[in-house]
């Protein structure tokens, strides 16, 4: 399964990435591309949608701690949303489902930036 | 080519292995027969001798049945050549009895090496990979070590944390909990059981520590003299009627399972050392 991408930007400097397809060590690295390049537009706030990815492994959630380190080093946000349950086992066994900023839906995202 | 039953991720199917020729051959696996499944434990248990660790080195490819196949992720490995079993490896880790940490390296080294081997995954993010295996066997912050600096137990975890380096579906398992203190194996036990449960990985587990088949197996295979003479659940052995099954389970020393492997009569063969 491919991946595929949704980026949307709203005018308040929030940008929205949907993700769609199994993010394992295939696709990973084009996700990192992706994130690298809204790094350096400097967005107040990132949104990741996670809702259409069944499936993450290791390397996925390493890409997606770059996102946490972005946030640290430049103060702004980062969030993850919509986890399927799956993903969330995978995130809870890396022990890392506290450090992320989580919600259910980009919405409830969204409201909290 | 799919043939595997149900949800079996691993299949054996008639597999025989014998080592020697003549008097001296002995028949290790016997027209054995066992399936595993995806997402589960699978504990392969019994005595010194019994063949479950040549069960695991015919799932490795170390060894090559004397006939029948051997299914792993649908694909028969009895036959292929090192390229073919290179790309099936991929699918699995090993976690080896001794380890088998390249001792120059630190732990970091070793546990990120399978991924700068096999993967194109940037540097940064192998380095937070290595992080997070290395959290989840309890060890963040000994990356710089050595293993010579490392106690037993610690070395298990490291290799534990490079065997599930790429994220592999299937995780061989040799002996995890030998030479391990309680804890130790507590902490390998509970990681064995989150993979599966978790990550959905599969572990094929070769143990003769009963206390941890128990606690972590959805199925435990029992050898004895190569065939497979318990196959069922953790409940289901501790109430097993037969003799060879109970003598194990309650570590019995007398029974039909012999304590000495020698075939020899004992006071024949001293009496040959004579020089009288």
């Amino acid at each position: 399964m491919s991946i595929e991408f949704d980026f949307q930007e709203g005018a308040d400097g929030v940008a929205t990435l949907t993700i769609r397809g199994d993010m394992d060590m295939n696709s990973s690295p084009e996700v990192r591309e992706k994130l690298t390049g809204m790094f350096e537009k400097n967005q107040k706030a990132i949104i990741i949608d996670l809702s259409a990815v069944p499936y993450i492994d290791s390397s996925g959630i390493a890409t997606l701690v770059e996102g946490l380190q972005w946030s640290h080093s430049s103060k702004n946000k980062f969030f993850l949303a919509g986890m399927t349950a799956g993903v969330k086992d995978v995130f809870e066994i890396a022990r890392l489902l506290p450090v992320f900023d989580t919600f259910d839906t980009p919405a409830d995202a969204l409201a909290g930036v | 080519m799919k043939t595997a039953s149900g949800d079996a991720i691993i299949k054996l199917e008639n597999v025989t292995k014998s080592f020697g020729e003549g008097e001296k051959k002995m028949v290790v696996l016997d027209d054995f027969n066992a399936e595993m499944e995806r997402g589960k434990i699978t504990c392969i248990i019994g005595g010194s001798g019994s063949g479950k660790s040549t069960v695991l080195r015919h799932l490795i490819g170390a060894y090559q049945p004397d006939s029948g196949k051997i299914w792993i992720d649908g694909e028969n490995v009895v036959g292929m050549n090192v390229k073919e079993m290179n790309a099936v490896r991929k699918k699995f880790g090993i976690l080896f009895q001794t380890g088998a940490l390249f001792n120059s390296m630190t732990v970091e080294e070793n546990v990120a090496l399978p991924l700068k081997e096999h993967t194109k995954i940037p540097k940064e993010t192998i380095q937070i990979m290595v992080a997070i295996k290395l959290e989840m066997v309890g060890l963040r912050g000994s990356g710089h070590l050595k293993p010579a600096q490392l106690s037993g137990g610690m070395l298990k975890r490291i290799a534990l944390a490079r065997a599930i380096a790429l994220d592999p579906k299937i995780v061989f398992y040799d002996e995890p909990s030998a030479g391990l203190d309680p804890i130790s194996i507590g902490v390998i036990d509970k990681l064995m059981k989150d993979l599966s449960s978790k990550m959905g990985i599969t572990s094929v587990v070769v143990t003769h520590e009963l206390p941890s088949a128990l606690r972590i197996a959805d199925k435990i295979i029992m050898l004895f003299k190569g065939k497979i003479i318990f196959s069922g659940t953790p409940e289901e052995i501790k109430t097993s009627a037969d003799e060879r099954v109970s003598q194990f389970v309650n570590g019995r020393p007398d029974g039909p399972i012999p304590f000495s492997k020698t075939q020899k009569d004992y006071g024949e063969e001293l009496k040959e050392m004579s020089y009288y």
